[in-house]
């Protein structure tokens, strides 16, 4: 696990941000300080083209920060940010515009439709060209399947038309880059399945995708890399089919969990009620151990840690908690 | 950008809804006076309200009289301060930011939004109270009398009065300031128009108090009502230029105030 490492830094100089050709979003030793809350500790992020990459952590972690340094809204009390090859905030006006971002909650002027919305944000900074403006509203709306809502004002919409609408602002520009803040709040599940396709496709055409989330499940099924922040640290950073690959053990399923003991003897790792865990990362050598032997076997695969078990390993409780000799307190 | 702002102000109700607001009590206060034909005396009550009655022209500036103490305040006051406290509220301020507008150049747009708003607001406010003044009043033929007693044609009325509409957005543009830099600091936009009002608030105060007056000088609404010295003859420049003077320094050390701090801050919002 090459990017794994904690990364503790020391305070004062910042190394430059350690780049490959393909990195899309580096910090360096990115830190943020709100008094005497470490919000974010010290993180390099290394974020390479063509990844989906999870951001993961509890709330609390550090991820909106992080989030919002990378955006230049939040500025960073040390540390550098490098976006698209350029530094940040320092750049925002060449950047931004090749970057589409939903950031936490969608928000949009009520009072005005999706439509308006969106071509009032594409007039408000570069990189927009006026003339396709028109055409490249009703191209996102299309979509993201809000092509035909109308003159509705967006105070009319649901919650998942609105993080509809949030998404359709984010790839207005057919950004490089997608910077999302758990772009599936507030859809159901078709909804989260149609919006999973499209950053797929998206992903497949070349965009970037930078996703921050504490749901692992959807992580899971949409991530190629994933980073864990752990009040304020990076604590892991890394493939997520090398997080999830094969532990070396298999797992057997039987009814009779005592006679694979009784044939393994010493193979057997652990036993939790019919899943026996037997070392040995050929299923098929085993199965032919057991079956020889007369044991029934129902089930058979190769150990994998699920992401959940890799990062409950990785992280500690929940930073919501506020326990009473807790060291360092929750960030925003 | 300051036209993505303007839609923004004018397409939303609540613009719509302050300007109308505002023309409702000096055209009720014309009703009244025509009704009842009973003036105040010259000398009391708001500014030329007593010399409309024979000259329905001199409206418009007791109109501005009427609404200048509070109403116009208040309404400048909501709409400069929603200006970035209102984004900051619904969200949208993240959204401008990371498009990227440029916290400079949102700023701008912002305050030229908030000016174009006063002016649209003291321009209909006069217009308004032309239209009444004139179907309530009348028009004298013989042209109107000074507060000095001398006689001005039509002509000399009108280059006046868009002075006194000039001095008058001027005056504003001071409390645009006061509540576009509330509106920096928090992210509540109530609480940047009460600061707003607050500060106006005291102002007026401490200028009716004696033991202020080594300040008085120096209060943002001291000169407010100086434009009534634009009717003078000749007219009496000194307060006028002292009034354009005091706001063109608040609005400077304001909207620098407003730029220092909007452009260094984390939006968290």
């Amino acid at each position: 696990m090459t990017g794994a490492l904690t990364t503790t830094g020391t305070p004062g100089a910042a190394p430059p941000v350690r780049r490959s050709a393909t990195t899309v979003i580096g910090t360096s030793n990115l830190r943020k300080r709100y008094g005497a809350v470490h919000a974010v500790d010290g993180i390099d992020l290394d974020v390479r083209a063509g990844d989906v990459y999870g951001f993961l952590g509890a709330n609390g972690s550090g991820k909106t920060t992080t989030v919002r340094m990378l955006l230049g809204l939040v500025l960073a009390t040390e540390g550098e940010i490098e976006l698209l090859g350029e530094p940040m905030p320092r750049a925002g006006r060449r950047v931004l515009p090749r970057v589409g971002a939903l950031i936490e909650n969608p928000a949009h002027y009520g009072h005005l439709s999706g439509r308006v919305n969106l071509t009032l944000l594409d007039a408000a900074g570069p990189g927009g060209d006026r003339r396709t403006r028109a055409d490249r509203v009703s191209a996102v709306l299309e979509q993201v399947g809000l092509g035909a809502v109308g003159r509705r004002p967006v105070k009319a919409y649901s919650l998942g038309m609105r993080q509809r609408l949030g998404l359709a602002g984010a790839l207005l520009r057919r950004p490089e880059l997608l910077v999302l803040d758990e772009p599936t709040n507030g859809l159901d599940p078709q909804g989260i399945h149609e919006i999973r396709d499209l950053l797929l496709e998206l992903n497949r055409t070349g965009t970037t995708v930078f996703l921050s989330s504490h749901l692992l499940a959807e992580v899971e099924q949409l991530c190629t890399r994933v980073g864990v922040l752990d009040r304020g640290r990076l604590v892991l950073q890394d493939e997520l089919a090398t997080l999830t690959a094969p532990t070396g053990a298999t797992l057997v399923q039987t009814p009779r969990p005592d006679l694979v003991h009784r044939v393994l003897g010493g193979r057997v790792l652990r036993v939790d009620g019919e899943r026996v865990v037997v070392h040995g990362a050929d299923p098929a050598e085993v199965n032919a151990a057991l079956v020889g032997a007369g044991v029934p076997v129902t089930g058979l695969e190769l150990e994998r840690p699920s992401l959940e078990e890799v990062v409950l390993a990785a992280a500690s409780s929940s930073a919501d908690r506020v326990d009473g000799a807790a060291g360092r307190g929750a960030g925003r | 950008m300051i036209a993505v702002e303007l839609v923004k102000l004018f397409r939303r109700p609540r613009t719509w809804v302050t300007i109308a607001l505002l023309n409702a009590l000096p055209v009720l206060v014309a009703v009244l006076l025509a009704l009842t034909d009973l003036g105040p005396r010259p000398g009391e009550g708001p500014a030329f309200l007593s010399a409309v009655l024979t000259n329905g022209n001199l409206y418009p500036l007791a109109a501005l009289a009427i609404v200048l103490p509070l109403f116009l305040p208040i309404a400048v006051a909501v709409v400069a301060g929603d200006s970035v406290a209102g984004e900051a509220q619904g969200g949208t301020l993240r959204y401008l930011l990371a498009r990227p507008a440029g916290r400079t150049r949102l700023l701008v747009a912002k305050l030229v939004a908030a000016f174009v708003f006063v002016l649209v607001a003291v321009v209909v406010v006069a217009a308004v109270g032309y239209v009444t003044g004139s179907v309530l009043f009348g028009v004298a033929p013989t042209g109107t009398t000074t507060f000095s007693g001398t006689t001005l044609s039509s002509q000399q009325i009108v280059v006046r009065t868009l002075l006194a509409i000039g001095y008058v957005t001027f005056s504003m543009l001071g409390v645009a300031a006061f509540a576009l830099f509330f509106s920096t600091l928090t992210d509540s936009p109530l609480g940047a128009t009460l600061g707003a009002l607050a500060v106006l608030i005291t102002s007026s105060l401490l200028f009716t108090l004696d033991a202020a007056s080594s300040i008085a000088p120096y209060l943002p609404t001291r000169y407010w009502l100086s434009y009534v010295d634009l009717f003078r003859d000749p007219i009496l420049w000194r307060d006028i230029v002292r009034g354009v003077g005091l706001q063109a320094v608040y609005l400077v050390v304001l909207l620098g105030a407003s730029w220092a701090n909007f452009t260094t801050k984390d939006v968290t919002s």
